[in-house]
């Protein structure tokens, strides 16, 4: 089994520097695509890996691109790379940008050269000190080196990356919301269109993708689009990091064929559960994926499938809701998270989700009454797709809807009992 | 020059380097707060304003940035901030009993400073360490599979560094300024 992503990543191992990483066949992707590659030959080999963006949405990465306008006078452009890593139960960013932070810089150079963006920005969370140290690190050595700056290798291309560091909020991760945080504003959302591809930072064709898919792109153009699609068992290509948080024996992250099954990556990466612990239901990829339960456990973890199955793959790390943990108050953990979250923009999501976080609390408290289920219901429906001016409250809206549905009896278990069963 | 005169040298020098990465002034807006944080502890009204003119923002705008984040803070805190995670993989992992530990054995509860003004406690969102939960953040370093013996040796340690360890800051917070 091929592991590309996390080649260099492993217990007890140093993150490389760039003659470690160049030793492994780091750059050679570059220093072929720069001095033998159009920008137009290598967007057609993305497009034919298939390659699906690894930030939640799974939207294609080269059909993404192909929105830019490209040839003389289209002015500078950017790239940024979302390294806000804040989805709750996520950490599959954090293992690549500290095990590897060369990986990233080399998708960046790739992926910014493809579009012919000239400024790179990471735009990583501000907790992320270790990751940000290590890329404005290799930045330094890639100037060093020759591979950033002017007229890279003689190409003619020009780049530069520079390390943003963010201060918090959810919402930034929200691909709008995020250009206007880099701007050094309030990361509300924008209205869409016009897309950031042709209006994006300072008006300016803009280009953002996850950390985990800009990682692909050497990998790509160095093997090959039929060997990406290759590494993996399902119809969507390549590697993925999958993770399992909550009660099992090994909590982690492995990257894996994109399409290996739930059952597996819970019973045999995470060890299944720990002693005295039953798996009642999980969420497939972060906090605003809905719940799928047991007869969910042979599904194939990839975008298309989980999402038939009425969920998201979404980040691809999974936490596992047990028997002896109260799937309301779990919800309720959520909805907090979410109401706190809100950039307080639209009023549905602003004033709807601390509704929401309150009628939970209560219930927990065994204050709940029966219409209250109504009212959570209403919710799902009026903070879903198509009534906020982002996905942020639609996303919220998923553990609960899921929950209200696999879980129902557990609710009325705590409206009846007038106290939580778990408790 | 005048309006600017509440930061220092220093911070302006820093400020104004990250100012270069970008099209507009104003996208350093949210590294401007992190240094004037950095250097003492919080951003205060007159570090605000100085750098909403070197930023060439209005204050009140750049106070709706310091407000939005979370990791600005506006009021000063303590020598040690503790930030514990209550994102949903360390609620499934006990955060909670955490969180009780924590305010039990500091006598503050979030939001709140210890009254020598060694603690500040504050919770935070998920960190992406959840294979390790329940996680925290002591002074931006991550703490790992926190369970009650771990939390005791870890409160411990920083009370025992009382006085010793100055948190990397200089000096303690912005009371000349205050005076201007």
């Amino acid at each position: 089994m091929e592991t590309p992503l996390t080649q260099n990543i492993g217990p007890g191992k140093t993150p490389p520097n760039m003659a470690e990483y160049e030793a492994n066949g780091g750059y050679r992707a570059t220093r072929l695509a720069l001095l033998e590659k159009r920008p137009d030959e290598l967007l057609a080999l993305l497009k034919e890996s298939n390659l699906r963006g690894r930030g939640g949405a799974g939207f294609p990465t080269a059909m993404k691109w192909s929105f830019v306008p490209m040839g003389e006078g289209s002015g500078p452009k950017y790239l940024v790379v979302n390294a806000d890593e804040m989805e709750p139960g996520t950490f599959k960013d954090r293992l690549l940008m500290e095990g590897d932070p060369h990986q990233l810089i080399e998708g960046i150079i790739l992926s910014a050269y493809t579009i012919q963006a000239e400024t790179a920005y990471i735009f990583i969370r501000g907790e992320y000190t270790v990751s940000a140290g290590l890329l404005a690190e290799a930045i330094r050595e890639c100037h060093q080196a020759g591979l950033l700056g002017e007229n890279i290798m003689h190409s003619r291309f020009n780049l530069d990356i520079h390390v943003h560091t963010s201060a918090g909020r959810y919402i930034c991760g929200e691909e709008t919301a995020l250009l206007n945080s880099l701007e050094g504003r309030r990361a509300t959302p924008r209205a869409k269109p016009p897309f950031p591809q042709v209006s994006g930072l300072w008006g300016r064709p803009t280009v953002v993708n996850n950390v985990e898919t800009i990682c692909n792109v050497p990998h790509i153009i160095k093997n090959g689009a039929e060997w990406y699609q290759g590494l993996s068992t399902s119809e969507d290509a390549g590697t993925k990091i999958y993770g399992v948080s909550g009660r099992v024996n090994n909590p982690g992250a492995w990257e894996l064929p994109m399409g290996t099954s739930v059952r597996d990556i819970i019973e045999n990466y995470a060890g299944g559960m720990c002693d005295g612990y039953k798996l009642k239901g999980f969420l497939p990829g972060g906090g605003s994926t809905n719940f799928l339960t047991e007869q969910h456990l042979d599904l194939h973890m990839d975008f298309n499938t989980i999402g038939q199955a009425g969920s998201r793959m979404g980040t691809g790390t999974m936490i596992i809701l047990d028997d002896k943990t109260c799937p309301v108050g779990m919800v309720r953990n959520l909805e907090h998270f979410f109401a706190q979250e809100s950039c307080g923009w639209c009023t549905p999501c602003r004033d709807g989700l601390p509704w929401v976080e309150q009628i939970l609390v209560d219930m927990e408290a065994g204050k709940g009454r029966l219409e209250d289920l109504e009212v959570l219901n209403n919710a799902v429906y009026a903070l879903g797709p198509g009534h906020t001016f982002c996905a942020h409250a639609p996303g919220a809206m998923g553990p609960l809807e899921s929950a209200l549905r696999y879980f129902e009896d557990d609710f009325k278990a705590h409206i009846h009992g007038k106290c939580c069963p778990w408790a | 020059m005048d309006k600017i005169s509440a930061l220092s040298v220093q911070e302006i020098a820093e400020i104004e380097a990250e100012a270069a990465h970008y099209e507009q002034k104003q996208a350093a807006s949210i590294e401007a707060l992190k240094i004037i944080q950095k250097h003492r502890g919080w951003v205060s009204d007159e570090s605000l304003k100085a750098a909403a003119a070197l930023l060439e923002m209005s204050p009140a705008e750049l106070d709706g940035v310091a407000t939005f984040y979370t990791l600005i803070f506006r009021r000063p805190v303590g020598k040690h901030v503790i930030m514990l995670c209550d994102s949903v993989s360390c609620w499934v992992m006990g955060c909670e009993g955490i969180r009780e530990q924590l305010q039990q054995s500091l006598d503050i509860g979030y939001g709140e400073t210890t009254a020598d003004g060694e603690f500040t406690l504050l919770p935070v969102t998920c960190q992406g360490a959840c294979d390790c939960a329940p996680v925290m953040l002591v002074d931006g370093e991550l703490e790992r599979h926190l369970d009650e013996g771990k939390v005791k040796e870890i409160i411990a340690h920083y009370r025992e560094n009382n006085g010793r360890e100055d948190n990397g800051r200089e000096g303690d917070g912005n009371k000349g300024s205050l005076e201007d």
